[in-house]
């Protein structure tokens, strides 16, 4: 039987452009361009991988997202997924952690899985919690910040790399695991895949199709929420030393005020 | 709108496959090569590991046939990536553009077993190809060629050295144009040698002005041993065959041209708005503007040419002068533009520090390789006032 992968991803400012809030406090979307969140590219590569060394495997990439979050899935779909799922609907606008690992962990129960792989954060929010949330929404174990990860015998297995040691963890499949930025650089797509995922199939889905309640998500049904956000202030020009002969002994001065010495 | 940074060139592209394969090439030159470009071409590094990312991402094959693995875009879409590929760093969109003429002969002359055989594995982007026409003896003057192949049983037997060639040494094949006949034009037959051939080796890389990270070696036949198989079109075929790949060759030159002196002037733009004299940026003096706004012209007109030569190939129609024509402007323009980028950084632009020195060493190799400018007007005149009386 087909091994089931599915890969949620998230689609997001762009992390090099000048990202902002809007006036609600939730993401700006118009200010920047959207593109694939860089460390989801490591976990469609290790899907791909993980696809490729067994007989039969099936990579589903999901987002929930606006409109442009397809462009997400066209990314992963290029470098070789075979479908997707977009979950959209104007009612998310606003949801927090929870409320997406909800919305994701009934899209995954839809589409059926035998491994859910996820990055080890998004570049924009950089919480990293919804690998967690959605393996206890989804009942299954969760094998998380992986910088190794195998499939085999019904198993996944792999390595997590810790500041005093690398632990080395295994689970039973059904599960979900997140990868690192130490997993492997992903590939890129190639111009043949461009052309293919074209024609691959993005299935739509909103909250009904899911059996979940608008007041379950979105700005009303957050959690959490944003009070206010301050723009970080310029840099400033930093500190100039002029060297008379005292030169060092500055650069010192400065590095021990800064706690760097 | 105030000066916000190089800006992506704007294209007009026929299809939307076209656009995201432009897209793509853009990020790869982002991220895998103009990173590398300056200290690779310092140390006169070749990026054999570039060549396996571009070839993996389809980029070795774009203008041949999808059947056998190739991209099957027009010239107007394949010279536009040329041309991205070689704003990021010449040695990759110069590479690019010999590897896709040392595919011509088996993708145009081949016969279908040929064609078959050895194009997969040509255009899907895990070998990179040379082209082995020039000798030492032998430069626009090609049909005198000397290198020989004489038939041996079923086999070929080629001795001979072959110059000027790009990749010479690395690649993992090689299409020559050898002698099999009478002296002259009628007498050359083309083959395709593999990179391991016994009997095949490369002398030491030139030491180049420019594109140093590209080798161009000498390479020397010496008893290389190849089935007839390996012949590709008829015996004496060779100079029709050498002939119909030069245009297109020019062409891929000319969008290199138009690379290089793009990236020219995007640092020459980004300098004159940094660079403050007199209290006020150099993007602001008149003389400056006008070098710049001459410089973005000559680019613009030379862009225009190669893709009007393009179009004409794509239709089918002859499309030889023009990209003669293209070849001659595209890469005296990048001389030209390259040479004010490195006037308009000061002294600055004289230094290693900035990459201006190197476009202009870059430019000048483009003005020489392909058919010298001179041979250009040559080819021109004949197409105007036909062939010379004496």
């Amino acid at each position: 039987m087909s091994l089931r992968i599915v890969v949620a991803v998230k689609y997001v400012p762009d992390a090099t452009g000048d990202r902002h809030f809007a006036e609600d406090l939730t993401t700006d979307r118009d200010a920047v361009d959207g593109l694939l969140s860089e460390l989801d590219e490591y976990a469609v590569e290790q899907a791909l991988q993980i696809a490729e060394e067994a007989d039969d495997a099936e990579i589903t990439v999901l987002t929930v997202g606006p409109e442009d979050a397809k462009d997400a899935l066209r990314k992963a779909l290029s470098m070789g997924a075979d479908q997707a799922v977009h979950v959209e609907d104007d009612a998310l606008h606003g949801t927090d952690a929870l409320g997406t690992s909800l919305v994701l962990a009934k899209a995954i129960e839809h589409t059926g899985y035998d491994l859910v792989v996820c990055g080890m954060a998004s570049t924009d929010g950089t919480m990293g919690v919804l690998p967690a949330m959605l393996a206890e929404r989804l009942g299954v174990p969760q094998v998380t910040l992986l910088s190794e990860v195998k499939v085999e015998d019904g198993k996944v297995t792999g390595r997590r790399d810790g500041d005093a040691a690398s632990e080395q963890l295994e689970a039973q499949l059904p599960a979900v695991v997140s990868v690192t930025d130490q997993s492997g650089e992903a590939r890129y797509p190639s111009f043949k895949g461009i052309m293919a995922a074209k024609k691959k199939k993005v299935e739509s889905l909103d909250l009904s199709d899911l059996g979940i309640e608008e007041d379950e998500v979105g700005l009303a049904g957050a959690w959490t929420k944003v009070d206010s956000a301050a723009e970080r202030p310029a840099r400033t020009a930093g500190t100039i030393v002029t060297d008379e002969g005292e030169g060092g002994k500055q650069l010192a001065a400065f590095l021990a005020e800064q706690k760097f010495i | 709108m105030p000066y916000d940074g190089p800006q992506p060139v704007e294209r007009q592209l026929p299809t939307e496959e076209a656009r995201d394969l432009l897209g793509l090439t853009r990020e790869l030159a982002a991220r895998e090569i103009r990173p590398r470009a300056a200290e690779e071409e310092d140390a006169g590094c070749f990026p054999r590991d570039t060549f396996a990312t571009i070839g993996a991402a389809g980029l070795l094959g774009l203008p041949y046939p999808d059947e056998y693995g190739g991209g099957e875009q027009p010239y107007e879409v394949y010279l536009q990536v040329l041309e991205e590929l070689a704003m990021a760093r010449l040695t990759v969109g110069l590479g690019t553009s010999v590897h896709t003429l040392a595919c011509h002969a088996v993708a145009e002359f081949g016969t279908k077993e040929q064609r078959a055989e050895h194009l997969p594995a040509m255009l899907g982007g895990s070998l990179l190809g040379a082209y082995c026409l020039s000798e030492p003896a032998s430069g626009s003057d090609a049909a005198s060629l000397r290198t020989r192949a004489v038939r041996d049983g079923g086999d070929w037997v080629i001795n001979g050295t072959k110059a000027w060639i790009t990749h010479g040494g690395m690649a993992d094949f090689y299409t020559v144009l050898a002698r099999t006949g009478v002296e002259g034009p009628r007498g050359i037959t083309a083959f395709l040698v593999p990179g391991d051939a016994e009997g095949l080796s490369a002398a030491a890389p030139e030491r180049k002005m420019g594109l140093k990270g590209s080798p161009t070696a000498q390479v020397h036949f010496d008893g290389v041993r190849v089935s007839d198989a390996r012949r590709i079109g008829e015996e004496g075929q060779g100079f029709t065959i050498a002939l119909s790949a030069l245009d297109s060759g020019r062409l891929g030159i000319a969008a290199c041209a138009i690379g290089v002196a793009q990236a020219a002037l995007d640092e020459a733009l980004a300098f004159t708005a940094e660079r403050q004299q007199f209290g006020r940026p150099l993007a602001d003096f008149q003389g400056l503007r006008f070098m710049l706004a001459d410089m973005a012209t000559g680019i613009e007109a030379g862009r225009a040419l190669y893709l009007a030569a393009a179009r004409l190939r794509d239709s089918g129609q002859p499309f030889s002068k023009q990209a003669a024509m293209a070849k001659l402007h595209c890469t005296d323009t990048a001389m030209r533009v390259t040479t004010d980028a490195v006037q308009l950084l000061g002294g600055y632009g004289y230094t290693a520090d900035f990459p201006t020195e190197r476009y202009m060493r870059e430019a000048k190799v483009l003005q020489i390789v392909e058919g010298t400018n001179q041979i250009q007007r040559m080819v021109i005149a004949r197409h105007l006032a036909g062939p010379e009386t004496h």
